[in-house]
């Protein structure tokens, strides 16, 4: 029960400690006179007694002290003290205080800023119940590359994987490629959005409540049920202005009315593999979709999403389906089915592609953070050097080791604190930039600064405070105490222990730099190289965009054809037009879907079976895109329609299926609809995405075989962007419930698909600057101080007959050495941890000579440079003035 | 009379403790009348009395007032609280334990 009663005085030893201070010099004093009186009544002179009562009292200020040290909370008031001292400290030297917090507030900036999105876009759980039970399922085709791992599903398959899947709770499917035209209702424009074909349990196996109305029931997913649809909150907000009264109304999509059954909440955002942040409304697919494609085997076109039963594992569920697949593949042995499965978690889905190149960024702002550290820690250091005397005195006058340390690591915290609070504030703005600069990124909207971002600061703020506090405080020596009190210190090993103590953090420091120096040149190159690849036509003045012809209003082919006709022929009557077609998707536009063709005249085994990317072409289009015609001829405008069975093909399927011979009067028969195309001519290759190789292209005519949306390609000799809203004009006037989607000139397609590759490669490049700005302060640092240290030994050398070209050259190996040291054991690592971004890489290789060699000669430049100020300074010391400070 | 011996920390704790069951005394006053009973064997150390007075009144065995002495001025007057007094009696009984052990090793010898 003694804490209770003692709990008064600890809380006015906590609050009122200047009180009891003053209490206790009146009981010293109180004892002294009663001494005094004492020694007075003894009969010693009022001198003598004060004299001799001193005597017997002790050192008052030591007593005191000792007094004090059995107070409570001494640890508390000397570490406010400590503190306080800091604060001082750090305002009498604002050069140094504002560099290192600078400094480390880049460091922790970054890092909070990079954490951030790791954990937002890589970490965070999805957000529905149970997120851990979702999958994404696909099937594998093994013949397909990279991209046949994660194949989309075919509708057949996926209903013989419901009919017999026991450890999944539910599953639908989802075709997140879909696009509809909306049509004008109150007079604003049509316009062309982004939709999703779903089951009608989609949203319930997520878990998603609807914000309004209600989500798909079972006889929605019908053929013959009325036509329904889903909105996204955006969407709604945007078109609808958020009326509350949606739910029942009307909309025509792709001229067609569709009945509003819900809204989806407004943190609904589905992302997958394939995309599908951009939905806008979402329809029934088994009432949307095509009979024949809910029928096919071999027409892929679905991701399955999947709730597992608790207990259930992914593995169990895919060796389960691996059989059914199987089986599929031996009764319908067809070439475009597939006989594999393969499946993922629907967090690993939407942001596998994000993953490495994350990692990457956070492993950049690691090594900054730590450059930043080791610099502080150097500078830290190079202030206890110049306070080595008071150090000494204080350690010689009874100031424990420990003590000193402590005051050291205060100081450090005390920058890392200041620097962790401009870190957060760096780290909001540059989340800003971010959400800005790529909105469409995976998960960007649950990229915030929350709770556990604060967590990770305040580690980060610890770290880095222990890190630089302790490394600095062990270069402490105390056992040359009695050099540092000397006035001269020529045999100064206690400076020399220090100043080898920063080489060596020098060295870790440029190191690092390299790595990330290598790192920024090789993701530099591989974008340039993306950037200067050749989409197999000129790109410059090229403008496309899109139309897509509702079947409501053109059923006919004839419609279609007509329709197509007027617009490119009014389209060429344009000034400033030099040439105009129509392909269905353009260079560069995306994959738009592949189809499996066999030879007539020779005909091939099905896994040799052609796999060709099959686009509509008008007669113009050839010349329009310059694509080269290498040999026969294009189509006639009279090929078309019930006449349109011809076909052009690009080089490198002519070079795969007739090495040999001559293409031209050849035919081809297509797997999926046994249509057969005779060649008649055959033109250069082209490529569907930039960073992919190169795909065999088959072009029909587009005035027939059912084309019912075109890409409108113009070149123009200047200035194509201004023909923009014309066209569309032409569009609006040849049908004014038409919209005109993806207006993007050729250059601006590539520019959006390298976009994630120049965003990484320029922000790694940013950091690969801060470090080798740091790191060559860092040198420059280390090197002025040396030179400090060592003048007297520079004057000496000077008296005896040294030149001062041999004293610059002297003092720059000096710099020089760690640097260089640096720069191997940076390669080394380069070379070694290479590997670990080569998904990042385009036509290129991570261990590239070039690259090295240019990191090598800009790091030695930029060394020379850091080294020369503090050599030219030491060649220029005047010898009688160096020995004279001895 | 020899030379004053030096007061262990514990013992002085004790003697205090002792010293002060008996009436409230201030710091100087206690010093006396540790000096006089032991008849000037023990000469307690101002360096040590101050830190000791202070660091039982932390740990909670005496508690301190101030109030006006003998002479008219005001004093830090400390006295035993309850569970000092209980320590005092337990720390008794260990140092008449100690000593007589002592005794009989001494005795032995």
């Amino acid at each position: 029960m003694r804490w209770i009663g003692i709990l008064p005085l600890r809380l006015r030893m906590l609050f009122s400690r200047g009180r009891a201070a003053r209490q206790l010099d009146r009981e010293l004093e109180f004892h002294l006179d009663r001494q005094v009186a004492e020694n007075l009544a003894a009969g010693m002179s009022p001198g003598e007694a004060r004299a001799a009562a001193l005597r017997a009292f002790g050192n008052p200020a030591l007593l005191r002290d000792q007094a004090r040290a059995t107070w409570s909370w001494s640890t508390l008031e000397s570490l406010l003290r400590d503190l306080r001292y800091s604060i001082r400290a750090l305002l009498r030297a604002p050069g140094f205080a504002a560099t290192a917090i600078l400094v480390m507030a880049l460091g922790i900036g970054a890092n909070i800023a990079l954490f951030t999105v790791v954990r937002g876009v890589l970490l965070k759980p999805l957000p529905y119940p149970n997120p851990d039970r979702l999958v994404t399922l696909y099937e594998r085709h093994d013949g397909g590359g990279s991209l046949g791992q994660f194949n989309p599903v075919d509708a057949g398959s996926f209903y013989e994987w419901q009919r017999s899947s026991p450890g999944v709770e539910q599953m639908a499917m989802v075709s997140p490629f879909m696009k509809y035209n909306v049509s004008t209702q109150r007079g604003e424009l049509p316009e062309r959005i982004d939709a999703g074909w779903c089951s009608w349990n989609f949203f319930s196996i997520l878990g998603v409540q609807p914000a309004l109305g209600r989500t798909f029931v079972a006889s929605d997913d019908e053929s013959s049920a009325q036509a329904t649809v889903i909105l996204s909150a955006r969407f709604w907000k945007r078109r609808y202005a958020a009326d509350p009264a949606i739910v029942g109304k009307t909309i025509w999509l792709d001229a067609r009315p569709y009945t509003v059954v819900g809204v989806l909440p407004s943190w609904f955002v589905y992302s997958s593999a394939f995309g599908g942040s951009n939905i806008q409304a979402w329809t029934p697919i088994g009432h949307d979709a095509p009979q024949d494609l809910l029928r096919t085997f071999a027409n892929h076109e679905m991701i399955v999403a999947a709730r597992l039963k608790p207990g259930v594992t992914l593995e169990a569920v895919l060796s389960h389906l691996a059989a059914v697949q199987a089986q599929i593949k031996k009764s319908h042995p067809d070439p475009g089915v597939h006989g594999a499965v393969n499946g993922r978690t629907m967090l690993d889905d939407g942001v596998h592609n994000y993953k490495t190149p994350l990692f990457a960024l956070l492993a950049a702002t690691a090594c900054v953070l730590l450059i930043a550290c080791m610099n502080v820690a150097g500078l830290l250091v190079a202030r206890s050097a110049a306070r080595a005397r008071e150090t000494a005195i204080r350690t010689v006058l009874g100031g424990g080791r420990l003590r000193l340390m402590r005051e050291g690591l205060v100081e450090s915290a005390l920058i890392a604190l200041v620097a962790g609070a401009a870190g957060i504030g760096i780290a909001s703005a540059a989340l800003q930039f971010l959400v800005h600069f790529q909105p469409d990124m995976h998960r960007i909207e649950s990229v915030r600064i929350d709770g556990g971002v604060l967590l990770f600061t305040f580690a980060a703020i610890a770290a880095c405070a222990l890190f630089s506090g302790l490394i600095s405080v062990m270069s402490t020596e105390s056992k040359h105490l009695l050099g540092a009190l000397q006035e001269s210190s020529r045999s100064s090993r206690g400076s020399h222990s220090r100043a080898l103590f920063r080489k060596t953090l020098l060295v870790l420091e440029v190191s690092l730099t390299v790595v990330l120096l290598a790192g920024a040149g090789l993701l530099l190159k591989s974008y340039q190289r993306m950037r200067g690849t050749d989409l197999g036509i000129p790109i410059d003045n090229t403008l496309t965009m899109r139309v897509s012809l509702p079947e409501a209003r053109y059923k006919e082919p004839a419609q279609q054809v007509a329709f197509f006709e007027q617009l490119i022929a009014r389209v060429r009557a344009l000034p400033g037009v030099e040439a105009a077609g129509l392909i269905s998707t353009a260079p560069g536009q995306g994959w738009s879907g592949d189809s499996l063709a066999d030879i007539v005249e020779h005909p091939l085994r099905p896994e040799s079976y052609l796999d060709a990317h099959r686009r509509g072409a008008d007669p113009g289009y050839f010349a329009a895109a310059r694509l080269p015609l290498l040999r026969g001829r294009i189509f006639a405008s009279d090929e078309r329609l019930a006449h349109a069975n011809v076909a052009v093909i690009s080089r490198s399927a002519a070079q795969q299926l007739f090495p040999q011979e001559d293409p031209i009067g050849k035919h081809l028969r297509f797997d999926f609809n046994h249509q057969v195309l005779e060649i008649i001519g055959v033109v250069g290759d082209t490529r569907w995405d930039i960073h992919e190789p190169v795909m065999p292209t088959l072009y029909a005519p587009i005035y027939g075989n059912e084309y019912n949306s075109a890409t409108i390609f113009v070149r123009s000799p200047h200035n194509v962007e201004s023909l923009a809203l014309l066209i569309q004009g032409i569009v609006g006037q040849l049908d004014p419930d038409l919209p005109v989607s993806d207006v993007m000139t050729l250059r601006d397609t590539i520019g959006k698909s390298t976009l994630d590759n120049q965003f990484d490669s320029l922000l790694v490049l940013a950091f690969a600057v801060i470090a080798l700005v740091l790191a060559a302060a860092g040198l420059y640092g280390v090197l002025a101080y040396l030179v400090t240290q060592r003048t007297g030994e520079i004057g000496i050398r000077m008296a005896l007959g040294a030149p001062r070209p041999q004293v610059l050259r002297l003092v720059l190996a000096d710099g020089l050495r760690p640097a260089l040291l640096g720069l191997l054991v940076g390669l080394a690592a380069s070379a070694s941890t290479g590997r670990l971004i080569v998904s990042m890489l385009y036509d290129t290789r991570p261990l590239d000579a070039g690259i090295y060699a240019a990191v090598a000669a800009t790091l030695l430049f930029v060394a020379t440079i850091a080294c020369l100020l503090p050599a030219w300074r030491a060649s220029r010391i005047d010898p009688m003035q160096a020995l004279r400070t001895e | 009379m020899g030379k004053p011996s030096d007061l262990v920390q514990g013992t002085l704790d004790l003697l205090i403790l002792k010293t002060i069951s008996l009436e409230p005394m201030h710091g100087w006053a206690i010093a006396r009348r540790i000096q006089q009973v032991s008849g000037e064997v023990l000469q307690v150390q101002q360096g040590s009395l101050y830190p000791a007075l202070h660091r039982l009144e932390q740990q909670g065995w005496i508690k301190a007032k101030w109030n006006e002495s003998e002479t008219g001025r005001q004093a830090k007057f400390y006295s035993l609280t309850a569970a000092g007094r209980r320590q005092m009696e337990a720390e008794s009984a260990n140092w008449g334990r100690l000593s007589a052990a002592i005794n009989i090793v001494l005795g032995e010898a």
